[in-house]
């Protein structure tokens, strides 16, 4: 095995009060940096199963829309740490709930106004808010809210009146992912990416409007999990391969027969640029990323393996930024699994 | 989550169910001449799986099968495969029905998991699908049937894409979550653990269309491969030799979906032991049903396709145990725990008087084609169905 860097162990199992999902990125991790993770969440059907710092395991349930309808089932979950506050974001079948970190209190609830297309992928990093949909976008106006939550609806309004253009080929879903790019190159300022199922990548630039920089075309094999850092795309396929795109340029620079089977997660470390895969193979990788600024060279290298016996793993994230502590879930077990530095 | 499940999920479930019947129809037929008069002969296995098979393909139910809808909860899903169950001479009490329907559900699961790639469940649908039409070979008219559902089928989704089928299986493994029954066939050919989870093997050949792991690529922003390097797991994968046939007929190379049961070996099952996800289960059934009444519009709609014929006159029902002896099956209904029971949905009074009597039409009209006589708990379920009305 290439050895790039420390190697991980095992540390705990924690309990969650439902077995997780099959769906894909289905971990949530609220980790303040300098501070232990302080929250997990990974979506059962149609609720949220929460586990905080202190206490026992929780449920969250999704929102319905109206009591001759079922309850919808929730696609996924993360926390999105704005400026001021953070927010647990839920999305659904139905349209996207937000909560107080702690899950207490509902504070803002969208509905979607065509129940076909379920809002399916999340992802949210300071200042910016994304909600994508499958297939169609809405374009109904969202609802007043109270004014400590303008700021947050100002983002949120502007990805929503926007997202006209983050949709993909029809009835596509895939993942989305922004991170603040504290060194952008002059030709593409772009900090969020978003995949669908036909595996076609977008680059936007995210601001008042949402800009689409730039499109790497897909081989019609799924995108289900993209991330970006320092001008690189990594996405995860679901042939079990990652590759990784130069963001500005569209050129592909890496190409990994990573896993057996569809990759379900993918997490970024962005101190250290190490990448964190997961698939339905039951296999966990961490992968290091780099790339020199002199000569241009963009490098991965495979540091570590863990397999989860008998288990399809359907999240994975770092609970740090450096990416020396990792969680992972998986599909019908009702554990959050800790990894640390060995 | 994908509303083009239900065909794929009836279809295998249904396969399965037929497998299983017939395994335990073989296993208590008698031959012919010996036969008493409620004994099993050949001839009375093969017209059950006949009438069975040609009331599911029926081109009114599959009409209703494949219009796109969300799937129901499997305590609605089970009542359509109770009236399939009897839509012959035989009939099950509820504790053989209870467990034909937990074998026939974690067959399928166990499919789904271990399918190499999403749209190979389509190949696991066709494996269903090439044995019941051996099971019915000798009659023309339901082969035709069959062979109409298989066109159908292939029309509705060998174009869909990849992620299509991927959201297929995530909304199928939804249903499925949770449910660890473990199945003795499975425990002694290793592929569950005592514990009920499935083995997921680490070896063998990748998916069509993967690569073995193993291999980094990186190429120079001219798109220049300029180096490769290898990593190792504890996988052990090889590259697959051919892909299944997705035709009418071919080799489907993917043994998921083929016939596991053999006279000789009788299946059984076993409660999963105590555990914290049954708690939420258990929830699950107490709490009142707020889509009963969807549930209820489907089951008539679903069961109104269902043609069931009626026997010559005088015909008796017969009893079929998936148990080895009457005395098991007693015990097992006593048995079975509380939160894993299949109850009869609780229906809320619907207040529409137009469509209750819609319903009691529809449900009155099952009613009357039921060819058995003395058979009075299936007549207790269609009446606690309407009490509820």
């Amino acid at each position: 095995m290439a050895a790039a860097g420390t190697g991980y162990r095992r540390e705990r199992a924690l309990a969650l009060r439902n077995s997780s999902s099959a769906l894909y990125n289905n971990l949530a991790v609220l980790c303040p940096p300098a501070r232990p993770p302080r929250a997990f969440g990974a979506v059962h059907g149609t609720t949220l199963s929460l586990l905080g710092p202190e206490g026992p395991p929780r449920q969250l349930p999704a929102r319905g829309g109206g009591s001759a309808l079922s309850t919808p089932l929730l696609t996924q979950a993360a926390w999105c740490e704005l400026p001021a506050r953070v927010l647990l974001v839920l999305t659904s079948q139905r349209g996207v709930q937000m909560y107080e970190a702690d899950g207490s209190t509902l504070v803002f609830w969208h509905a979607l106004d065509v129940p076909e297309h379920p809002a399916v992928f999340l992802e949210i990093r300071p200042c910016r808010g994304c909600v994508g949909k499958q297939g169609r976008v809405p374009t109904e106006p969202l609802r007043a809210l109270p004014a400590p939550l303008r700021t947050i609806r100002q983002h949120f309004g502007s990805c929503v009146s926007s997202s006209r253009g983050l949709r993909g080929s029809p009835g596509a879903r895939g993942s989305a992912r922004a991170r603040p790019e504290p060194s952008l190159s002059q030709e593409a300022a772009g900090d969020l990416v978003t995949a669908d199922d036909s595996g076609t990548l977008c680059l936007w630039s995210t601001g008042e409007e949402f800009t689409l920089l730039g499109k790497i075309p897909g081989s019609g094999c799924t995108c289900s999990s993209v991330t970006l850092w320092n001008g690189i795309v990594a996405a995860g396929y679901g042939n079990g391969q990652i590759r990784l795109w130069e963001a500005g340029t569209g050129q592909l620079r890496a190409q990994v027969s990573a896993h057996a089977r569809w990759i379900y997660a993918l997490d970024l470390a962005p101190l250290t640029g190490k990448l964190l895969s997961g698939a339905e193979d039951s296999f966990v990788h961490v992968w290091k990323l780099s790339r020199d600024p002199d000569t241009d060279d963009v490098e991965i290298q495979h540091c570590h393996a863990e397999c989860v016996t008998d288990t399809q793993v359907c999240g994975a994230r770092f609970c740090d930024p450096a990416g020396d502590t990792f969680a992972v879930t998986g599909y019908d077990l009702s554990e959050i699994l800790c990894y640390g530095p060995a | 989550m994908s509303a083009r499940t239900l065909p794929l999920l009836f279809l295998n479930l249904g396969g399965e169910m037929l497998y299983i019947l017939d395994q335990r129809l073989r296993a208590q037929s008698i031959p012919g001449e010996k036969a008493r008069k409620d004994e099993w002969t050949d001839v009375d296995r093969k017209r059950v799986m006949n009438d069975i098979i040609s009331t599911m393909f029926n081109r009114k139910f599959m009409e209703e099968l494949f219009k796109p809808q969300e799937l129901y909860s499997k305590k609605a899903l089970r009542t359509v495969y109770d009236r399939l169950a009897h839509a012959s001479i035989m009939r099950l009490n509820q504790a053989s029905m209870d467990k034909l329907y937990d074998l026939m559900t974690m067959a399928f699961k166990y499919q789904v998991l271990l399918c190499p790639r999403p749209r190979d469940i389509l190949l696991v649908t066709f494996n269903h699908l090439d044995a019941i039409k051996d099971f019915i070979y000798e009659s023309p008219a339901i082969l035709n049937q069959v062979d109409e559902t298989f066109r159908q089928l292939i029309e509705t989704y060998n174009c869909l894409p990849d992620g299509e089928f991927q959201l297929i299986r995530q909304t199928l493994l939804i249903f499925f979550q949770d449910m660890h029954i473990r199945v003795s066939i499975f425990l002694k050919d290793k592929v569950q653990n005592s514990n009920g989870r499935f083995v997921l093997p680490i070896s063998g050949p990748v998916p069509w269309g993967t690569e073995v792991p193993g291999l980094i690529r990186i190429f120079n922003h001219k798109g220049v491969e300029v180096k490769r390097t290898e990593f190792t797991t504890a996988g052990n994968y090889v590259t697959p030799q051919r892909e299944g046939s997705f035709e009418l007929y071919g080799d489907r190379v993917l043994k998921l979906g083929t016939n596991m049961y053999s006279v000789s070996r009788p299946v059984e099952t076993h409660m999963a032991g105590s555990s914290k996800n049954l708690a939420s289960r258990a929830k699950e059934n107490t709490v009142p049903n707020p889509l009963a009444k969807e549930e209820l519009n489907f089951l008539a709609r679903l069961l109104g396709g269902l043609d069931i014929q009626k026997p010559a006159g005088g015909e008796t029902g017969f009893r079929l145990n998936l148990f080895t002896t009457d005395e098991e099956e007693e015990h097992a209904a006593q048995t079975r725990p509380e939160d894993l029971s299949y109850k009869v949905i609780n229906i809320e009074a619907t207040q529409e008087p137009g469509r209750r009597a819609e319903l009691s039409r529809i449900l009155g009209e099952l009613e009357v084609a039921e060819p058995r006589p003395g058979s009075a708990e299936k007549g207790e379920d269609l009446l606690a169905l309407m009490d509820g009305l």
